[in-house]
């Protein structure tokens, strides 16, 4: 079974993050950039699955350069190669601009049997981006999986939201977002990152993709931001000592914010 | 006066309060027109609901298929309505739902997707709150008609008499490809309190509270104040509350008029979900807990001690 892993760099959530003031896109000098823990368990489902029904796993992420070093990291995981869209034209690009460069990036790997991906990254935390590029690819989606069983041509996942549970169902291929209790990620071995080392990375363009610059990047993207202002932060208040009168004072507190 | 089209959100007969902000939202555009989209039976117990909150129209897509397929119904019919009604915009829930069939839908349409709105407005531009509320920013689709996934809470429901008239849509056939099929559900034990992320107020536990059964300590103080229960990470990790309970970065995104922090270190990710939180009261024994520097009133205290006493006063003042 050969599966695909959406893979994306995001900026660690440990560091400040911002926005750039002339273009109100992400200040990528500003934040330490990790590969998406979500995406670690998306890549760790598809080593599983892969163990069981074999195939190849491939790992796919657009991003700028230094996003080499995610991809590096699901390759010392295990995962067998990788596919990299890197291109200044996306600079900027929204979700539905990257989710069109993923589904032509996915459409380059043949015989592609499953596409998995995180149920929300921690930048953007657009959620959607798996869906999207299941309605471009004509696939089905089976999203927030916490469980998946692939049994022959079928997939069956265990989907959990905040209306519950499904049971799911659908013909392969298909794509599969993964929520974050649905295993725990190995950690690389040393004999993993070297290998990793050599494993083949293909890096394309969006020209090689077929994609029209036009729909991409600050200018071409589906949406626009018209302003952004960082949000004050916020300060501590009042904090007292609980000498055993601790939770009247908090009751005296929200009676005088009449929240009581 | 252009529609807009409001996707309704519901469960067991009965329409889910974002629906009502989001036709209250609609109004500000244009005129609101609720999609329902269900099994056959569905509007007839709905619409008495949608009138209150303003619907001008309510489209009737009900099928069988729509009960038991994922997603794809809703994003079917709402590219229909779209391709028939020329609406303004497009709203939706910013749940986990709602965020996928906006997105699936403004592909279908050649459309930009605004997600997880916490402000709209007429001219459908959209206010956001973005790396958990550290950034304020305003936004717009420069292509196609809006489609807008609204944050539940983020814009207050307000009730107007519409003339709810029914119009029967058809669901489309399903592509049979991508369809994917809901063999059976398992609903959530609802139970009697608020949802997370609607709730006036918050009452979360961390790691401090030690084990599932003291959960028992912070469901009280929740329930005394009519409040929604969420959870650290660290909490949920250990077992101690569910998972749909998480609140921060990679769980929910709440913003009530009251959050209690209970053993809870207030870790950068935990804030993210929580810091946009009108007000916020923490307990934790450890002074240099960084809680405190967002809190507005901080206990230093044991929190077995500390909420049982306020879960006590705020019985007593209810009388
Ligand atoms: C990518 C990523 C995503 C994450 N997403 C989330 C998320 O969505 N939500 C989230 O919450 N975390 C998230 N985290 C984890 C986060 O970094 C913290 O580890 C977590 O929030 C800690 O939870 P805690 O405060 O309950 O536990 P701890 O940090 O262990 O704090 C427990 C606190 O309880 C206090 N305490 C102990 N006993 C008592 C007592 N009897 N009375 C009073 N106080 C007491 C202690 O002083 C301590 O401050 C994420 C981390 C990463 C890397
Ligand atoms: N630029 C990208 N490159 C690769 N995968 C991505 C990218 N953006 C999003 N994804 C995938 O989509 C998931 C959900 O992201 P989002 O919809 O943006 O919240 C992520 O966890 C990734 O698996």
């Amino acid at each position: 079974m050969n599966i695909v892993v959406l893979v994306k760099q995001v900026p660690d959530t440990y560091s400040e993050r911002k926005l750039a003031d002339s273009d109100h896109t992400l200040d990528r000098e500003s934040a330490d950039a990790v590969l998406d823990e979500i995406n670690e368990r998306a890549v760790e489902e598809a080593l599983q699955l892969q163990a069981t029904h074999g195939g190849e796993v491939t790992v796919v992420s657009v991003g700028p350069d230094r996003a080499t070093d995610a991809i590096r990291k699901a390759l010392s995981m295990g995962a067998d190669k990788a596919v990299h869209v890197s291109d200044e034209a996306l600079h900027g690009s929204d979700a539905i601009a990257t989710a069109k460069v993923l589904a032509k990036a996915v459409s380059t790997i043949e015989g592609v049997d499953l596409v998995l991906a995180g149920n929300e990254a921690t930048d953007g935390r657009v959620g959607a981006v798996p869906a999207m590029v299941a309605e471009l690819l004509g696939l089905p989606a089976l999203t927030h999986a916490r469980k998946v069983e692939v049994d022959g041509t079928a997939v069956k996942v265990e989907r959990e939201t905040d209306e519950g549970v499904l049971h799911l169902s659908a013909a392969l291929p298909a794509v599969i977002s993964v929520n974050e209790k649905i295993n725990e990620p190995r950690y690389p071995s040393f004999k993993g990152i070297m290998a990793a080392k050599k494993k083949p990375v293909t890096t394309l363009t969006v020209a090689d993709l077929g994609v029209d610059t036009a729909e991409l990047g600050i200018a071409g993207s589906w949406t626009s931001v018209l302003e952004s202002a960082p949000k004050p932060p916020r300060s501590a208040g009042q904090r007292v000592e609980d000498e055993g009168d601790g939770g009247t004072k908090v009751a005296e507190y929200l009676v005088g914010q009449k929240l009581i | 006066m252009a529609e807009v089209l409001v996707l309704v959100d519901h469960v067991d007969g009965e329409v889910k309060k974002v629906t009502h902000e989001l036709l209250t939202a609609a109004r500000l555009i244009g005129e609101a027109s609720a999609v329902v989209v269900g099994a056959p039976g569905t509007a007839a117990k709905l619409r008495d609901a949608l009138a209150a909150h303003g619907a001008a129209k309510v489209y009737v897509a009900e099928s069988d298929d729509a009960a038991t397929q994922l997603l794809t119904p809703e994003v079917d019919v709402l590219a229909a309505l779209v391709a028939q009604a020329s609406p303004a915009a497009v709203l939706v829930a910013a749940s986990a739902s709602g965020k996928e069939i906006a997105g699936r839908l403004a592909i279908r349409i050649g459309s930009g997707v605004l997600v997880d709105a916490t402000e709209v407005n007429a001219d459908a531009t959209v206010g956001q709150s973005i790396f958990g509320g550290a950034y304020n920013v305003k936004a717009k689709a420069s292509k196609g008609v809006p489609v807008i996934s609204v944050r539940p809470g983020a814009v207050e429901a307000a009730n107007a008499e519409g003339a709810a008239a029914e119009e029967t849509v058809a669901v489309p056939a399903a592509n049979a490809a991508s369809v994917v099929t809901i063999n059976s559900r398992e609903p959530l034990a609802a139970g009697d309190r608020p949802e997370l992320t609607e709730a006036s107020v918050v009452v979360s536990g961390g790691r401090g509270v030690a084990s599932a059964e003291n959960f028992a300590v912070v469901e009280a103080l929740a329930d005394a104040l009519g409040g929604a229960v969420g959870a650290s990470r660290a909490a949920v990790d250990s077992g101690y509350y569910p998972h749909q309970f998480q609140v921060g970065q990679t769980g929910k995104t709440v913003s009530p008029q009251l959050y209690i922090a209970l053993g809870i270190s207030g870790a950068i990710q935990h804030r993210a979900g929580m810091q946009t939180s009108k007000t916020i009261v923490a307990v934790n024994k450890d002074a240099e807990a960084p809680i405190f520097e967002i809190a507005d009133f901080g206990v230093v205290g044991d929190l077995f001690k500390v909420a049982p006493q306020l879960t006590e006063e705020v019985t007593k003042r209810k009388g």
